[in-house]
């Protein structure tokens, strides 16, 4: 019972701490208007390179773009808490690890979900894509599980928030190697082996190629199989954070580095 | 005479205490050099599968321009922010120099810093991608990218001072960067944008200056649109400077100041 309230209510108050001071002249900048233009950045220069259709931007760049609220908001889960010096009182409580962690990444999936279900529909009315109305609810699953994947790295960079003390440029180098390595602009063909080998490991690439066969009229079933896999990298990638987390909460209370990184 | 001198000093005191403690910033080392490289990659790949390898220092040059206005957009609009968590804007406003030649200086700095995109960008294609750095004009392209800065530090003064009034107003910077990239046509060609863009793009210094580096780079003549790129840094200035004055009576009206 504890533990479900530490799930839910704790995760819920920390989100709600995260955004106290975020504020809406940031999150709506950051969250709505950055990735409608993002989009639009890449599908201009896939014209002007000649490369791929505006849909394959829009598509790529959307879910690509939950990757930001996923990364950067749970690497704040532990940078903020140490900003607000109460990162110590809170791994000094006996609470069970586990729904610390993971509730706090609860809300975090919904808001990345969220983001990339508004750059879809924002980005195809922008340039006028047509998705076949049959392909909506089978996107609006790849957004979601795109997201719980991504959340899943996210996991991983809180951990290394505990040692890292800039953790935003971890945040935004795992970001850069997201965009570059899986797929969201440069079609995997088009990329060395090694490159496409790396991102076959990688959260987004099987989601979003999942997105893309569904708007281009694949069914979900012939899908199932992308969607799984993003969903199994993105449980790889939480049991590999939470253990991460566990690990260097022990060695931060070890060299007592807790409140310094 | 003395006066002028005295000025020049604490511009060129200002600007390069700014560039030091910028450079001690690993997100803004991050931001200026390694965000161009992920681009100018990402660049590089997208024109290479699009069968247009001749493009391919057009690449490098353009993420390296994109990481100039990247570095100033966050360098300006966090420079007063910055001042605020260091309680030091009020004391800083209050000194006798006008607040221009404080906040000049930075943005102006946080440009320059800008110097780093471009170098990085260029070794990167060089070194990891084996592009040819081959620029037709080179004294020119020298001149451009320094009028380019100092445009674009201009601008950075005219992003910078409405951040004295507005405590959130430096989320504007999550919100500029892409959409300059896209209007002065940093890496995409004006003539694929619609055409209400364009006369967006006209009142970019930006657009005049990375117009200038590319003609000085590939062969054109980069004097008209260089000829522009002052003109508007000048006209920047001076509206900057009327837009400090205003905000900052604002401030001290309601006394927003040191609020954070």
């Amino acid at each position: 019972m504890t533990a479900a309230r530490i799930f839910l209510i704790g995760g819920l108050t920390s989100y709600r701490a995260l955004f106290g001071w975020l504020t809406p002249w940031i999150l709506i900048p950051s969250f709505l208007v950055a990735p409608l233009f993002q989009i639009l950045l890449f599908a201009y220069i896939g014209r002007a390179a000649n490369l791929e259709s505006d849909r394959f931007y829009v598509i790529g760049n959307a879910l690509q773009y939950a990757a930001v609220p996923c990364l950067f908001a749970m690497g704040n889960t532990v940078s903020g808490e140490r900003q607000q010096h109460t990162l110590p009182l809170v791994l000094a409580t006996p609470a069970n690890r586990l729904a610390l962690f993971v509730g706090r990444a609860l809300p975090v999936i919904v808001n990345g979900f969220l983001v990339a279900a508004f750059g879809l529909a924002a980005g195809c009315v922008m340039l006028g894509i047509h998705v076949p109305a049959s392909a909506l609810a089978p996107l609006v699953l790849v957004a979601a599980v795109t997201a719980f994947s991504c959340t899943g790295l996210g996991l991983v960079t809180a951990a290394l928030a505990l040692r890292v003390r800039e953790n935003a440029v971890t945040s935004n180098v795992l970001f850069g190697v997201l965009l570059i390595f899986c797929g969201v602009n440069v079609p995997l063909s088009a990329l060395p082996d090694w490159m496409a080998e790396v991102a076959g490991g990688l959260p987004l690439t099987h989601g979003i190629a999942a997105g893309r066969e569904l708007a281009a009229g694949a069914s979900l079933s012939s899908t199932a199989g992308l969607i799984a896999t993003e969903a199994l990298i993105g449980v790889a990638y939480g049991i590999a954070g939470y253990a991460l987390l566990r690990l260097l909460e022990v060695e931060s209370r070890r060299r007592a580095t807790l409140e310094v990184a | 005479m003395s006066r002028l001198r005295s000025t020049l000093r604490l511009v060129r005191v200002a600007w390069f205490f700014n560039l030091k403690s910028l450079t001690t910033s690993g997100l803004f080392i991050f931001t200026s050099v390694i965000e161009p490289v992920i681009f100018a990659t990402l660049a590089y790949y997208l024109f290479k599968a699009g069968n247009r390898p001749g493009t391919l220092l057009y690449a490098s040059l353009s993420a390296g321009l994109m990481g100039i206005w990247t570095s100033t957009l966050f360098g300006s609009g966090g420079s007063i922010s910055f001042q605020r968590w260091q309680g030091v804007l009020e004391p800083t406003i209050a000194s006798p120099p006008p607040y221009i030649l404080v906040l000049f200086p930075a943005t102006l700095a946080s440009a320059t810093i800008g110097l780093y995109s471009l170098t990085a960008t260029l070794l990167w294609g060089r070194l990891v991608f084996g592009i040819p750095l081959h620029f037709v004009h080179f004294g020119a392209f020298v001149l451009a990218v320094l009028l380019s800065i100092l445009a674009l530090g201009a601008l950075g003064l005219l992003i910078g001072s409405s951040f004295v009034l507005y405590r959130n107003a430096n989320a504007l910077s999550n919100m500029l960067e892409f959409p300059v990239w896209i209007v002065t046509g940093a890496i995409v060609p004006l003539a694929l944008l619609p055409g209400w863009v364009h006369p967006i793009s006209w009142v970019l210094a930006p657009t005049w200056g990375f117009r200038a580096v590319r003609a000085a780079a590939f062969g054109g003549n980069p004097w008209p649109s260089l000829g522009w790129t002052v003109l508007l840094a000048a006209v920047y200035l001076l509206i900057g400077q009327w837009f400090i004055r205003i905000f900052e009576v604002r401030a001290r009206e309601r006394a927003t100041l040191s609020l954070v």
